[in-house]
């Protein structure tokens, strides 16, 4: 069972799933933002697309979709200031996209390859993806610990899944935020399955978004499915956390239309009906209508955008498979700043071995 | 003036093999305490000579000297927080941090909410944006709900991220047992953190080796698990230039010079250590001591130079016997001075049970006896 999506108690949308507008949109959405998102949204598809096939064949490894939620990461990552840090979990391709972080790296870290966290720009100070669950969360509560503390305006956004509102650190973060004020943004990727456990079987709450009281911070709830809702409930949350006003809990609602990683086979514990159903809520589909309704999308637009972003995702694999190979002692280079003594008598030991077995494998 | 056994006894000395000395600043260091450990050979002249340089000297116990060396990281980086449970207004239960929170303000000394993952995880986040946070936990017993912190982020990030972000953070906690406390108030659970990579793990075992390992700790790039043996908190005091000057990490200290066997202790254990040794002298037997102080990582060479010259080691640990520091050390020693060895390297460790209740905590701890008796058995072997 999966919740009904346009008829979730309390949460705010724009764009309903039929591409109609529910209400009149923010003065800020133009035509040009609606292009925007859309495009953002089909390249970080068009990304996911292809890291599966990389990832099935043998070109890459365990990879975690992020098909379906693509409106949540592209309004977090276009609400978001520069200065601004991002503290992703594991399905925050897209909102990294837009923060800086190059589609090679994001197949690269995937790929097996730490160099892909090597991020630049406005991600600089970015965590990188936080793999155990909830963890990430205190860690945004103490970023946006230092940034009170500086006295700076910026704030902090940090997102987890559904299943991660079970976890205690995700009450601890909020309960600090709320307590200290801090300028934090959470948001919950509700996309009702944590693996193969069903948003019902976690919590007895209505919504999630309601956690936030016992934190005493405000909760909200938008379409995860519709860009501009996400979009504008960040943004208005990121402008209260920078001026001081304290945190925010957004409980985004979408629904996870991949497997949970390419580990993982979804149709042994869900109804092919369902996943059908919420197809038809799926966020870039809608936002495709309401903009050919409104005549701001042509398919001549529509064809150019298509070929532009095939050939960033081609160059990017290109750049992903042209990679060259780290070192054989990198590993081991990056644990302390100055290698410790053990680790450089392990990594003596290490050369020497391949050195060796370099020989003996050329005789 | 000193009642501190090592300083009557031992001269201070770095190890000769002491290494993470490549920069400029650790020279500095080494120099340093090089320097300290004449100081604290002859102390009247010293004291009159720190004095004359203008050096605040103070007389104090272990956990005074953690407070002293508090105060001076704040003041020198405006960046050095406090965290903790009690640390604020209470200065914490061992009052570790008083008067803190009168200097630096509540901004610097904050009292967390009671979450021990949350303590660690805030810090990790601090520590990611630059600033220096120094976390405490209220007993070592309480830390294991922040070992997901520290093993899957604090000792990992700078790693994952190729040296992007880094993670310098202290988590101190007072540990060990021996003062009759709770259930979970005793443990001795250093080596959890030793086998968790990019993690420094560092005791100190006096007044002056509190000061400046924890303002190296402070100082250090990366982050470091801070134990503070609570048994000699206030056992002894010491005198402590209040210089500013940290001693280095990655370095055993070679508390006192002997040629007939090595005894290998960190933390409260050097106390009964130092006793043990003085014991085997009236026997006529000389015994090496050395203060490992920094668990990991750890300084192999000194103790391989000193059982390479003694043939014999005795290691004696609080903690639980089994895969302990106690048995990463002998197996290192079989390792690489195993035809060095005239017997068989003897531990002197708790057992594998949890810590008694206090009316048997007396029958777990390693006792001066205990170290005699291994010492003997060592010495036994022709």
């Amino acid at each position: 069972m999966y919740e009904t999506l346009d008829q979730a108690p309390g949460k705010i949308g724009f764009i309903n799933a039929a591409g109609q507008a529910v209400q009149k949109l923010p003065d800020d959405i133009t035509s040009e933002w609606l292009q925007r998102s859309y495009r953002y949204m089909v390249r970080v598809r068009q990304l996911d697309k292809k890291a599966v096939a990389l990832q099935r064949t043998g070109q890459m490894h365990t990879y975690p979709s992020c098909l379906g939620q693509e409106a949540i990461g592209t309004g977090i990552g276009l609400a978001m200031q520069d200065n601004d840090v991002l503290v992703p979990y594991y399905r925050d391709q897209a909102t990294q996209a837009i923060r800086g972080v190059k589609l090679h790296q994001i197949l690269q870290v995937w790929g097996g390859d730490e160099r892909g966290n090597l991020f630049e720009g406005a991600a600089a100070k970015d965590f990188p993806n936080c793999i155990p669950i909830g963890n990430q969360m205190n860690h945004a509560a103490g970023v946006a610990t230092a940034m009170k503390f500086r006295g700076v305006r910026q704030a902090v956004v940090v997102n987890c899944g559904d299943g991660a509102t079970s976890r205690g650190d995700f009450y601890e973060a909020l309960n600090l935020a709320g307590v200290w004020q801090l300028p934090m943004v959470a948001v919950i990727n509700n996309n009702q399955w944590a693996i193969s456990v069903p948003r019902s079987l976690q919590t007895g709450t209505r919504t999630l978004a309601e956690k936030a009281t016992a934190a005493g911070i405000e909760g909200v709830r938008v379409d995860g499915n519709d860009v501009v809702a996400v979009y504008h409930a960040v943004s208005k949350a990121l402008a209260k956390a920078r001026s001081g006003k304290g945190a925010t809990l957004i409980e985004a609602v979408s629904y996870r239309l991949s497997d949970h990683t390419t580990a993982d086979d979804a149709t042994r514990y869900r109804d092919a009906a369902d996943v059908n159903k919420a197809w038809e809520y799926e966020p870039i589909k809608r936002l495709q209508t309401y903009m050919h309704e409104q005549g701001c999308w042509t398919p001549e637009q529509e064809q150019s955008m298509l070929a532009e972003v095939q050939q960033e995702i081609d160059a990017a694999v290109a750049t992903y498979l042209g990679q060259t190979e780290q070192y054989a002692d990198e590993f081991m280079a990056h644990v302390f700043e100055e290698m410790t003594a053990p680790l450089k008598a392990q990594r003596e030991q290490l050369l020497a071995k391949l050195s060796r077995q370099e020989v003996s494998n050329e005789h | 003036m000193s009642t501190d056994a090592n300083t009557k006894s031992a001269p201070l000395q770095v190890a000769p093999g002491a290494k993470k000395i490549a920069s400029a600043k650790a020279s500095k260091q080494m120099e340093k305490a090089a320097e300290k450990s004449g100081k604290l050979n002859a102390l009247p002249d010293n004291k009159k000579k720190m004095q004359e340089n203008g050096n605040n000297v103070h007389v104090v116990t272990l956990v005074e000297a953690v407070n002293l060396a508090l105060r001076r990281a704040m003041t020198d980086d405006p960046e050095v927080v406090l965290l903790g449970e009690d640390i604020g207004i209470n200065g914490g239960v061992f009052r570790a941090t008083a008067g803190l929170r009168e200097t630096f303000g509540y901004k610097r000394v904050i009292d967390t909410p009671l979450a021990e993952p949350l303590i660690a995880g805030i810090s990790v986040g601090m520590a990611s944006q630059g600033m220096r946070p120094v976390a405490e936990i209220q007993f070592m017993g309480f830390i294991n709900s922040a070992l997901e912190q520290m093993l899957c982020h604090a000792g990992r990030l700078r790693n994952r991220t190729r040296g992007r972000l880094s993670c310098p953070m202290v988590l101190r906690a007072p540990y060990g047992g021996g003062i009759h406390a709770p259930e979970h108030h005793s443990e001795s659970t250093e080596a959890m953190f030793a086998h968790m990579p990019g993690l420094r793990v560092v005791i100190p075992s006096s007044p002056t080796r509190a000061y400046g390992l924890l303002l190296s700790a402070i100082e250090d790039p990366d982050p470091v698990v801070f134990l503070e043996p609570k048994r000699i908190y206030r056992m002894v005091r010491q005198e402590v230039s209040d210089d500013g000057q940290g001693l280095p990490l990655d370095t055993c200290f070679t508390l006192r010079q002997g040629g007939d066997l090595t005894l290998v202790s960190w933390g409260a254990m050097i106390h009964e250590t130092l006793l043990a040794a003085k014991v085997l002298h009236k026997e006529g037997v000389e015994a090496e001591v050395i203060d490992v102080a920094t668990i990991s990582p750890l300084d192999m060479d000194t103790i391989l130079r000193s059982v390479e010259k003694t043939g014999r080691c005795v290691i004696i640990q609080e903690a639980a016997r089994s895969f302990g520091v106690g048995s990463e050390i002998s197996a290192r020693i079989s390792e690489e001075a195993l035809l060095y060895l005239q017997a068989p390297v003897q531990r002197v460790c708790g057992y594998d049970t949890p810590m008694p209740f206090p009316k048997n905590e007396h029958l777990y701890m390693p006792s001066v006896a205990d170290i005699v008796e291994a010492a003997h058995k060592t010495l036994e072997v022709l």
